[in-house]
């Protein structure tokens, strides 16, 4: 293992280890940053944009996901800042348009003085978070599901079709990492 | 094909060209992708044959070249060294070139071009081209791009024997970074500084990339490139190479340009063949490989990370990745990835030096770029122009102004997610930094023109929409935003536009820009922030005063009969398709504004004594007409 080093989060110096992103750091060190599409035993994804900090050199400053930028030393991290704050709303916004059932999504739209969504209530039930998929094919190694079609149209499918009856069906363990809690139902998955 | 082992070899192989090209006339027929489909084929079938009938072929030496950039006049024919420029040649003409000019030296005057009273003779006085410096296509008119000896005699391959044979390869580096060569794919990232980090990181095995992606819409800058000057390319590449160290290496090209692919693969086995590329160039310790890679042509799949996905095999999807490519790219190993463009300026620079590159252009950008120039011009096509050249001179004294005599509006530069500049800054010079400032973008070069009929809000839509289309859907941003914005874009222009629209626009762009992925999240709310900044106004009208001041958005717009000067002809009434004029004859007739489907065809029958028709499109008419019906 490398040499900790340190950084410094909201003003505060935090040690880490060079292999942790700055999300682990931040958690370690006792600081909350909302996360949707992250998990400790996945790979980052970067897809739902929750977990944006602020990364401040001089006078430059930038926006990155925390979930998938590695802890440097001398690193500026700001994770309540005006302008995290402001892109955090703005996320939050839109995830109470296609979640507002979720009561993890309520809560941190509330805490961010978010109170409603000027979207188009779409009701998904999927936000594409990629949890599933990811779990399927990094920890499962089986790839039974994966995404089809691209932009608004992207959805989870099995791939191909029948792969559900070969494998699924003695698994789902993907499922209790749905953070919309409605996974089975989305799937069709209740009725079998 | 005979391998060269020396930079001797090259250089014989280059005079015995260029001597062979001596007292020959050489006939330069454009056989671009936009000449092709205007029918160059059977005007070089033609040719040959007409010259064999005369007895001239040992005479005149015929090549099919890259696009020439003046498509819309094409099939175009130069005749060398006068370079003697026919538009719009067709197969009947062939026979009359070949007896006139070719045999007796004589010009075919109906085919020059004729601008203004006076008539062109060479290609360069041509006002399309006598206002541009053609670098990077100074070869497309001129060679055989499926011919490597071709360029060889026109000194190619000269740069990489030079940098073989005489120059470190951190030399090479040094000379791109003091030509302060920046990257012509749209980031204007300077190309040396990145060729140096990809040489510095540890990893010893590098790779270089050529991006031949260009999912512009309507842009074709690379392609032609690709087309007629595969050549240039590759060498620019292989001397990249040798400077970072690289011993692989990928041409990324869409599927979509099949003759561009053609021409690269030719050009690399030929190079192979030559040993210009593979083990031991030129007899050099140094070996580099190259692989052609097609794209499936997706627009997000010219992104950096995407790229290097779909040649690892993978979904060509934008990646998470903060770092650099330089240091951790394709398969994880360093990897400068390059535009085609960029990649081609480099034998240039090394052959004439940084000093004559940096010659030419801005205080922030130097050399040339090329630019598809299209829309609502006299003059359409490609053409490159120093860096610094202003939006008004590309526009007037290139493509010749404003067609059919209507006012500029707009140009829209940057690609789909580029933003749309105004009259008022039309005397910006042209480069990465001036374009930025005013809200839009160099992009990869693409010049859309645009008249007062186009309506502002409905082109911020139709730009958004194509993002739409092209986004990965991957990250949330990008994804439901760009969504959202297509559906309040659509509303506006339907006349349904609500008050508080403007501000969620505002505040969508914000979460694009801030928060998205990629480049192509990043980027997308352009189209509808440069429009907002210039053209306000209009977003106002259409959602407050519900009108199209452009008199494009249909369900803003009227057609109407003025009964007092309606003769009731029945003009109009004849080739209304839905048959919603009705009326007397020789008495004022009336549109029925529920059957009209706003084709316009009315406006263009009424006869031009009556001008009894309009097209309406205000507060106080509208409603009215709507009632009347
Ligand atoms: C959505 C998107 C599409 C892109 N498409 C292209 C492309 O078609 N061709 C290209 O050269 N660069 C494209 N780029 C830029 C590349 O990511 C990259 O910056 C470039 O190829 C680097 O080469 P350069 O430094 O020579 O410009 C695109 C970027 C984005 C964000
Ligand atoms: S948790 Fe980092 S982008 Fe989703
Ligand atoms: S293809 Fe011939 S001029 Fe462009």
């Amino acid at each position: 293992m490398a040499d900790n080093i340190t950084l410094t989060i909201d003003g505060h110096p935090v040690s880490a280890d060079p292999s942790q992103t700055v999300l682990d750091a931040a958690r370690s060190a006792g600081v909350a940053i909302p996360t949707l599409c992250h998990h400790k035993d996945l790979l980052p994804y970067g897809g739902c944009r929750l977990c944006l900090v602020e990364l401040r050199q001089g006078k430059r400053s930038q926006l990155v996901a925390s979930c998938g930028y590695y802890a440097k030393a001398g690193l500026e991290v700001h994770t309540r800042s005006p302008r995290v704050l402001r892109a955090r709303k703005l996320v939050l916004e839109v995830l109470l348009a296609l979640m507002p059932y979720s009561e993890e999504i309520r809560r941190l739209a509330h805490e961010n003085e978010v109170t409603e969504t000027r979207y188009q209530r779409t009701m998904h039930y999927c936000v594409l978070c990629g949890l599933c998929v990811r779990y399927c094919d990094e920890v499962k190694h089986t790839n039974c599901i994966g995404f089809v079609g691209r932009g608004v149209e992207r959805n989870v499918a099995w791939v191909p079709p029948d792969r559900y009856d070969q494998t699924c069906r003695t698994c789902f363990e993907c499922m209790s990492l749905c953070p919309t809690g409605v996974f089975p139902s989305n799937f069709g998955l209740a009725e079998v | 094909m005979e391998r060269f082992s020396s930079p001797r070899d090259l250089d014989q192989a280059r005079q015995s060209a260029a001597q062979s090209r001596q007292g020959r006339l050489t006939l330069s027929l454009c056989s671009g992708t936009g000449c092709l489909a205007n029918r160059s084929r059977p005007v070089y079938e033609a040719l040959i044959a007409e010259l064999d009938k005369a007895g001239a072929a040992d005479k005149v030496i015929v090549k099919r070249t890259g696009c020439h950039g003046f498509c819309e006049r094409g099939p175009i024919l130069v005749v060398y060294p006068q370079e003697i420029c026919y538009l719009s040649v067709q197969p009947d003409d062939v026979a009359e070139i070949v007896a006139k000019t070719v045999l007796k030296g004589e010009l075919v005057d109906r085919l020059l071009w004729k601008q203004a009273g006076k008539t062109f003779t060479r290609q360069s006085d041509i006002p399309f081209y006598s206002h541009q410096t053609r670098q990077v296509l100074a070869h497309n008119s001129l060679m055989d791009p499926a011919d490597i000896d071709d360029y060889i005699g026109y000194d190619g391959y000269a740069a990489l024997a030079d940098v073989l044979a005489n120059r470190t390869p951190q030399q090479v580096i040094d000379e791109i970074k003091r030509a302060d060569l920046r990257g012509r794919g749209g980031g204007g990232f300077p190309a040396g500084v990145k060729w140096e980090t990809t040489r510095n990181a540890a990893d010893p095995v590098k790779y270089v990339i050529v991006n031949g992606d260009e999912g512009d819409p309507g842009a074709y800058m690379d392609r032609s490139v690709l087309e007629g000057a595969p050549h240039s390319v590759l060498e620019g590449l292989i001397i990249g190479a040798y400077a970072i160290g690289a011993t692989a290496g990928f041409f990324y090209i869409r599927q979509e340009y099949p003759l561009a692919l053609t021409n690269t693969l030719k050009a690399i086995e030929q190079a192979e063949a030559r040993g210009l590329l593979g083990d031991n160039i030129l007899g050099s310790p140094f070996s580099f490989h190259v692989k052609v890679h097609q794209g499936a042509g997706a627009f997000v799949s010219g992104e950096s990370s995407a790229l290097v996905s779909a040649i690892e095999g993978r979904v060509g999807e934008p990646r998470l990745k903060y770092i650099r490519q330089s240091v951790s790219g394709l398969f994880g190993k360093p990897t400068c990835l390059n535009n085609v463009e960029t990649w081609a300026n480099v034998p240039l620079i090394i052959r004439n030096g940084a000093d004559w590159f940096r010659a030419t252009g801005t205080e922030g950008s130097k050399g040339t770029k090329i630019f598809s120039l299209v829309g609502q011009v006299e003059h359409t096509g490609l053409v490159e122009v120093p860096m610094g050249t202003t939006l008004r001179q590309i526009i007037y004294d290139i493509g010749g102004g404003i067609k059919s005599g209507r006012k500029f509006k707009a140009v829209q530069t940057g690609g789909p997610s580029g933003g749309c500049i105004p009259e008022a800054h039309l005397d910006t010079p042209v480069d990465f930094d001036a374009l930025t400032q005013l809200g839009s973008m160099m992009g990869s070069g693409g010049m859309i023109v645009m008249d007062e009929s186009s309506c502002m809000v409905d082109v911020a839509r139709y730009f958004v929409e194509f993002l739409k289309e092209e986004s990965c859907g991957k990250c949330l941003p990008c994804r439901e935003g760009i969504r959202e914005m297509v559906t309040i874009l659509n509303r506006i222009t339907q006349g349904q536009g609500r008050p508080g629209d403007i501000a969620f626009l505002e505040d969508i762009a914000v979460l694009l820009s801030e928060a998205a992925l990629c480049g192509l999240g990043t980027s997308a709310a352009n189209p509808v922030i440069s429009t907002l900044r210039y053209f306000r106004d209009e977003y106002e009208a259409h959602i407050h005063a519900k009108t199209c001041p452009a008199g494009v958005c249909k369900a803003l717009i009227a057609y109407t009969i003025d009964a007092e000067r309606c003769q009731g002809c029945g003009a109009c009434a004849k080739q209304c398709p839905t048959k919603a004029i009705t009326g007397e004859k020789k008495a004022a007739h009336r549109i029925d504004q529920k059957k009209c489907v706003k084709c316009g065809v009315c406006l263009d029958a009424c006869p031009k004594k009556y001008r009894a028709v309009a097209k309406v499109s205000s507060v106080s008419v509208v409603p009215e007409a709507v009632q009347t019906a």
